[in-house]
């Protein structure tokens, strides 16, 4: 019975997810770009670098750089935390 | 319609992954090929953010040496880069957690590991 | 693991390192970066605990001074990152300036390294970053697997 429910809920899933994704609201190739366009446009002054993309993370969001090195500092310290060798434990 | 229909197929192909991925989280046990769900799942929405910037017949977006054409949106391979750094932070957690439960319970099957004490 | 293969790996470290600074270093030029980088570097150490074992590398990679690479790679891209208060958070102020202030030529060019205000430091701090931290967690792993534990 729980099978035949998840087969129901994944199945609605999928066809609702794939006929989203041949009607996008834009075609392939072709997407709306008010922001990227400044972006490109105004890069080498402003920021003064040849990649733009280097530019976005580092000068534009560098906000997001921040968050992101965060969430890698607090992942290595929970593998270093939940990798360490136990104590013996006491039988009671 | 044809045209939406072939032009559109690199998202097509996206929403084929995710769903290749959300069958493997529902319906396997194996504590190891859930981890291996998980990194599907982010690698179909890696792909799915890289396919919204492109631009017909474009160039990457660096300006060192580079050829004629209209450049790519870079925003969209920004956010793509930070998701990839995380992807991998996050299945170096889940890998050692699943190495804990494995040394505590003696098997990898998800239903042997439901008990919340001990 | 045998003695060729100990060997070749021993040289080998040297040219991923060059390499893996050289895609640091040149991230504001060329695709790459600091992620990138410290990717690069950091399958170079995984490289070097598959030739000689996770026993003899934890001599050398002890936990005290990856933690401190890591935490001063942190320090300094918070540092950077707060210099230019005076106008916002994350304000560009070295556009312009002495150090790294060039300004490259609109378009198409081939790319000069003197440029980019304050990416190339920020590259270098997230790779220190990167590096630091992908290793320690191979290391904890590798290591676990073998029942020992990270040395202080």
């Amino acid at each position: 019975m729980r099978q035949f429910f998840a087969w129901l809920l994944l199945i609605v899933l999928m066809v609702f997810l794939v006929i989203g994704g041949f009607e996008m609201v834009h075609p392939f190739g072709e997407p709306p770009s008010t922001m990227d366009q400044y972006i490109i446009d105004n890069a080498q002054e402003e920021a003064g670098s040849n990649n733009v993309v280097g530019a976005v993370v580092f000068d534009y969001r560098g906000f997001d750089t921040l968050g992101e090195a965060t969430v890698l500092f607090a992942a290595v310290m929970g593998v270093l935390l939940v990798l360490r060798a136990s104590e013996k434990k006491e039988e009671t | 319609m044809t045209e939406t229909l072939i032009g559109n197929f690199p998202f097509v192909a996206a929403v084929v992954l995710m769903g290749i991925a959300l069958y493997i989280l529902i319906f396997r046990r194996n504590l190891l090929k859930i981890v291996m769900g998980i990194t599907i799942l982010s690698s179909s929405v890696n792909l799915f953010l890289v396919t919204l910037g492109y631009r017909a017949g474009g160039i990457a977006p660096i300006y060192t040496d580079a050829p004629e054409g209209p450049m790519v949106l870079p925003v969209v391979q920004a956010l793509t880069l930070t998701n990839i750094v995380i992807a991998v932070a996050t299945s170096a957690l889940i890998l050692s957690l699943v190495i804990r439960i494995y040394r505590h319970t003696g098997s990898l099957d998800s239903k042997k590991s439901r008990r919340m004490k001990g | 693991m045998s003695k060729i293969v100990r060997t070749v790996a021993n040289q080998l470290m040297a040219f991923v390192l060059v390499f893996g600074l050289y895609v640091i270093m040149h991230g504001h030029v060329t695709p790459g970066g600091g992620f990138q980088g410290g990717a690069i570097i950091a399958s170079g150490v995984v490289m070097l605990i598959v030739a000689f074992g996770s026993g003899q590398i934890k001599k050398f990679l002890r936990e005290r001074r990856l933690s401190l690479v890591e935490s001063s790679g942190a320090l300094l891209f918070i540092l950077v990152a707060f210099a230019g208060i005076g106008t916002v958070f994350f304000y560009n102020f070295l556009v312009g300036s002495r150090i790294f202030g060039g300004i490259p030529p609109t378009g198409s060019n081939p790319g000069d390294v003197w440029t980019g205000g304050v990416i190339p430091l920020m590259n270098l701090a997230v790779g220190l970053k990167v590096t630091a931290g992908l290793s320690a967690a191979v290391l904890a792993l590798a290591l676990f697997s073998s029942g020992e534990e990270m040395e202080e």
